[in-house]
């Protein structure tokens, strides 16, 4: 049973290898020779993270999600720095998309500025359990949120512009409504949102899960935004990115204040995923979401794996 | 309502404009601030790394010990190699290791500065109670953060 699924584990490595020949070659090389001069994984890392920035951005998601799972199971630091540093490289990318999104209108304040607040208050309770936490457990825990994300994204059905009856009474009390302009049509899309208070208990706990982790939340915040509160998906996607900023802004700075961001490791994954961003947001409006969530799934679902076979040992 | 900028967007190869973009003046300011801020934080983080990498201000552990060291937890870490917490790391900007966290705590502290310097001012303006509350609150939650007061978790 276990052979059969690391047969097939094999397999699906080999696939994502493949999508990501470069990168995952040369971390392979790299961890699997032992006296490999330390300065090889600075490198490493900053080519990983520029390819990661890039289709983070694409897919709306933090480029922690991805950075945690794959640095944290294929490279050799301890897992409180790779949160660290995924927290860092999450709102280094957020704050480097950001400002094309805010100033193109697919960010919006009103709906990203009350979500941001629930959040980043509840990343850092999350952040303070995740430095508590022994790492095999929360390794564990991170495969199988990982494989959870996956799922989520495989089957909630996003909705480029959900249908919402009108606002309900606090989105209408704080004017949360909007028209954006969809590039690919040229029709400008007005938009509100409902259900409002449901959508703001979740961000009480993608904000712990955000923190714990050092994930990021864009995996989270589209679904909720898009799917529970029925905001367009391209404002759901630019907004996640840019509440992304101030969500990890909090936890971040229990991670630098407990020792757990060395430069070693963040810098290269910060320049990297910055300029991985910048080539991302380039994209985006231009590309088309469905695609990009098939490359996200894949990259999840083998990351989460990998995670928490590491976690129980077998890895 | 707030003062907007319209952006008129042409389509390609025809001459009606599409419909504007409307899109709020604190919106603008931040992202322009947030844009000019991060950049400057990459610039710090390329100065001071390579500082630090070239061995031209050597850290208070030289990056070889940093590598022998980085599979264990934050806490073993600061403590094998006797490194501090908190702020106190301010204090040694001296050492490359230390001088590499400006930049870091730069892009930590970007959001912070613009929520007081653009958000709270257009609220304050607008007279828009709830979102000066909560961009205030906001502020209040950031900072207790970055100040180290709520204390150390660790293993």
């Amino acid at each position: 049973m276990l052979n059969t699924l690391t047969e097939k584990f094999n397999e699906f490595t080999l696939a994502v290898s493949t999508a990501m020949p470069d990168v995952a070659n040369s971390v392979s090389a790299a961890a699997g020779t032992p006296d490999s001069p330390w300065w090889i994984w600075p490198i490493i890392l900053f080519v990983t993270t520029f390819v990661l920035g890039i289709i983070a951005v694409l897919a709306g998601v933090g480029g922690g999600v991805l950075f945690v799972p794959i640095v944290g199971s294929f490279f050799p630091f301890h897992l409180d720095f790779v949160r660290g540093a995924g927290l860092i490289v999450a709102l280094a990318g957020a704050l480097a998309a950001g400002p094309g999104l805010l100033r193109k209108g697919l960010a919006n304040l009103r709906l990203a500025l009350p979500v941001a607040l629930i959040a980043s208050t509840f990343s850092i309770v999350g952040a303070f359990i995740g430095l508590a936490l022994p790492q095999d457990i929360l390794q564990m825990a991170l495969g199988v949120t990982i494989c959870a994300i996956a799922t989520l994204f495989i089957f909630s059905k996003n909705s480029d512009k959900p249908n919402v009856p009108g606002p309900d009474g606090l989105a209408k009390s704080l004017k949360i409504s909007g028209t954006y302009v969809e590039e690919t049509t040229g029709k400008a899309v007005d938009w509100t949102i409902h259900r409002t208070i449901k959508g703001y208990l979740t961000f009480i706990m993608i904000g712990l899960i955000a923190g714990m982790f050092g994930l990021g939340a864009g995996w989270a915040n589209v679904p909720v935004l898009n799917l529970l509160m029925g905001a367009p998906l391209k404002l759901a996607v630019g907004s996640s990115k840019f509440l992304l900023s101030i969500t990890d802004t909090s936890a971040a700075w229990i991670y630098i204040n407990n020792g757990a961001v060395i430069p070693i490791i963040a810098v290269p994954s910060v320049l990297g995923i910055m300029m991985g961003s910048q080539v991302g947001v380039k994209l985006l409006s231009k590309s088309k979401p469905k695609a990009v969530r098939y490359l996200v799934i894949g990259m999840l679902m083998f990351a989460g794996i990998t995670s928490f076979l590491k976690g129980m040992g077998v890895m | 309502m707030a003062k907007e900028q319209l952006a008129t967007q042409q389509a390609p190869g025809t001459s009606s404009p599409k419909p504007k973009m409307h899109v709020p003046a604190e919106q603008v300011a931040y992202a322009k601030m947030i844009n000019y801020g991060q950049w400057i934080g990459v610039g710090i983080l390329v100065v001071t790394f390579f500082i630090y990498m070239s061995g031209i201000m050597p850290g208070l552990v030289a990056p070889e010990q940093v590598a022998q060291t980085w599979n264990l937890s934050a806490t073993e870490f600061l403590e094998v190699n006797q490194l501090p917490h908190g702020w106190a790391w301010l204090g040694m900007l001296g050492y490359g290791n230390f001088l590499s966290l400006l930049g870091i705590a730069w892009l930590a502290v970007l959001t912070i500065v613009a929520y007081l310097a653009f958000l709270v001012p257009a609220y304050m303006k607008q007279k828009d109670i709830p979102f000066l509350t909560i961009v205030i609150v906001e502020v209040l939650v950031l900072t207790l953060a970055a100040s180290g007061i709520l204390g150390s978790g660790g293993h």
